[in-house]
């Protein structure tokens, strides 16, 4: 059914877009080439195409303009129920009226499999998700974790190349959903499919896929390995979206060596990397994580710039530290510090200095 | 629920004028039923309470009138009228209105509102004036069943009233099926096409079997209203359909003969009997759904 091709570009989207209304494009131009084996999940928030681009892939919207491809065939025109791919829907989509066992039949009836062939696989499947137990149960009487488990081995029964998640674990509980984190992804190593995960949890993102693609109106504004996302984000809006981020607003002074030197609004100057200014006057919006600021003016290079901070608020967090600090006007700079037995912890009215290496402050758009 | 201690004086008067209202409405309704049922075993050929059957008298009673029912030709074949024209037609209205709730569900369907009303209509607009009209449509579209196609005149009688009966099935169908596709949720079609089910199996093992509660009462509305019709048939059919309802009615205005009594009470017994076996079966289908506790 589905041609192998190399590893390269099992699923592919050429200049896909999508219009529901003829006038307003939901999806704007999207590339994007995802390979056999891989974790990849689209990240973003609530109306940036996301799930428009995974129905699109399921079969159930279909492309305005723009081909997309699997396993190298355009699938365009063939319709859900014939492109062979496994799917978790949000709400699970258990069929009610069947048993966890039936559930997880339908798909092989319908490819007409033999009595002992499917309840082997059917088996397999539900003690994959270690649910081997509750074949004879109906969805209704299991906990929504357990309806979860079912509805993975659903998808996975059928021996799909490809499964699509829809935000699978957003109605679980933050304990139960960092447990099928794992889970799902050990299962997907495992198993070797390949995998495309809507979500617009950045935590979810970051811990399961083998590369994150962030979307914003209509567009992926970043695509990358968790770690580059969240350590290099390309722009103002990947920076704010993906994990904690203090930015503060300025203008470039001058840019020497790699390194662009920030005039903010309060006239107070520092240090960026330059990722998306090049020219001496241009706004900038320049963004540094929490965790990369520092107290200890030893552990900063001579010379650098450094900042006068009040702080507003400490929360002790249990393995961290959380200080809201007032640093150039902008009262919600957030510090999180490692709870080591020498860590300060600054009172509430102190004012310090502050700084940061350079290379973890980025220079984006404004 | 009582009565809380904080109640004023107004609130008790409701409290209790509410029950009492609640008990006229009942009585209303089911003394008319219930006072038939031992006057159709009267012993004498009238519509009253005997001397004899006030005072518990045996000689008083008796089953001379489901004698009557069974054994009475007249009777007989408007018994066998009913019993074919109203499954046919109950059959023909839960199919078409099936599937018009389903096609009026869909998000793309434009002039829903209108299509809507059109096929509910036969419920709004008083039956004598759909009597009305149906008699000259059927009248000449049996002509031209009778000339064209050179069917029998007999079988384009039943032919009318079964469409007519048809006709005045589908709203409730419509209804009760639309009200079952509002809590369907539409991700288990999806899910079952995603598995690779086409839309044909889709509909019979996913659509259909949840659906199924509220096909079997509209199924059930539109087999009594058939049953039930008396205006529609008077209008379209010809004697050789007469229904039950119709021969009720003659017994009742030309025969004037008890016979009706029995008969209706029959009626009620086997109403009360499929009311009962639909209900039975909506709450095991509730539970198979998970909606209530098993």
């Amino acid at each position: 059914m589905i041609d192998k091709t190399g590893s390269e570009g099992f699923v592919s989207f050429d200049h896909v877009q999508k219009s529901y209304d003829g006038e307003n494009l939901v999806v704007k131009d999207l590339n994007l080439e995802i390979a056999k084996g891989e974790f990849l999940t689209m990240l973003g928030p609530s109306g940036s195409g996301k799930t428009t681009c995974l129905m699109m892939l399921a079969g159930f919207e279909t492309a305005t303009h723009g081909d997309i491809r699997l396993g190298g065939v355009s699938i365009n025109n063939i319709p859900p129920h014939k492109r062979g791919i496994g799917m978790v829907f949000q709400n699970y989509a258990l069929f009610p009226h069947m048993t966890v066992a039936e559930n997880l039949s339908f798909p092989l009836e319908v490819r007409k499999i033999g009595k002992s062939e499917r309840e082997a696989k059917v088996q397999r499947a539900l003690d994959m998700v270690q649910m081997g137990e509750f074949g004879g149960r109906r969805p209704a009487q299991l906990s929504g974790g357990q309806q979860q488990r079912v509805a993975l081995a659903r998808a996975l029964v059928f021996e799909a190349e490809l499964v699509l998640m829809d935000e699978p674990l957003g109605a679980l509980d933050k304990q139960l959903r960092e447990h099928m984190q794992f889970e799902i992804k050990r299962i997907a190593d495992n198993l070797g499919i390949t995998v495309v995960y809507v979500t617009h949890d950045q935590t979810e993102a970051l811990t399961m896929s083998d590369r994150v693609a962030v979307f914003d109106d209509g567009r992926i504004q970043q695509l990358a390995p968790p770690d580059q996302l969240y350590e290099e984000p390309m722009s103002s809006f990947v920076a704010q979206f993906i994990g904690e981020n203090n930015a503060l607003d300025g203008v470039v002074q001058s840019i020497d060596n790699g390194v662009a030197l920030v005039k903010l609004a309060t006239g107070d100057l520092i240090d960026a990397n330059p990722i998306n200014v090049s020219k001496v006057g241009e706004k900038t919006r320049v963004s540094i994580r929490p965790e990369r600021v520092e107290f200890d003016m030893n552990r900063l290079a001579e010379g650098s710039h450094t900042l006068k901070a009040e702080v507003l608020e400490f929360v002790y967090m249990g393995d961290t530290f959380r200080t809201r600090l007032r640093v150039a006007d902008n009262d919600e700079f957030i510090v999180k510090t490692r709870n080591a037995p020498d860590q300060v912890r600054l009172q509430p009215g102190a004012v310090v200095d502050i700084g940061w290496m350079p290379s973890d402050c980025r220079a984006l758009d404004a | 629920m009582g009565i809380p201690p904080y109640a004023t004086f107004g609130q008790r008067v409701w409290y209790y004028g509410f029950r009492v209202i609640c008990g006229l409405i009942f009585a209303f309704l089911i003394t008319p039923i219930l006072v038939v049922i031992p006057l159709s075993f009267n012993a004498e050929d009238f519509f009253t309470f005997t001397p004899e059957m006030l005072s518990f008298d045996p000689e008083g009673y008796s089953l001379k009138h489901y004698q009557d029912f069974f054994s009475n030709n007249e009777w007989q074949r408007s018994l066998k009228n009913s019993l074919i024209i109203a499954p046919i037609a109950t059959f023909m209205s839960v199919c078409l209105g099936t599937l018009a709730a389903i096609g009026l569900s869909q998000s793309h369907v434009p002039f829903k509102g209108a299509i809507m009303a059109i096929l509910i209509s036969p419920m709004i607009v008083p039956l004598i004036i759909s009597a009305t009209g149906m008699f000259f449509f059927y009248s000449t579209l049996g002509n031209w069943m009778e000339s064209t196609l050179g069917l029998d005149k007999t079988l384009v009688g039943y032919i009318k009233v079964i469409l007519a009966h048809a006709v005045l099935g589908i709203p409730f169908v419509i209804i009760t099926v639309t009200a079952t596709l509002v809590g369907f949720d539409h991700s288990l079609t999806r899910a079952a096409a995603n598995m690779g089910a086409n839309p044909v199996t889709t509909f019979f093992r996913v659509q259909m079997p949840l659906i199924l509660p509220g096909v079997i009462s509209g199924a059930l509305f539109a087999f009594i209203t058939s049953f039930d019709e008396v205006v529609v048939v008077l209008f379209v059919g010809s004697a050789g359909q007469k229904t039950l309802p119709w021969q009720m009615f003659i017994g009742l205005r030309e025969q004037i003969s008890p016979t009706i009594l029995a008969v209706a009470t029959i009626l009620v017994v086997v109403s009360v009997a499929l009311l009962t076996v639909v209900e039975l079966l909506r709450r095991r289908s509730e539970r198979l759904r998970g909606m209530s506790p098993g």
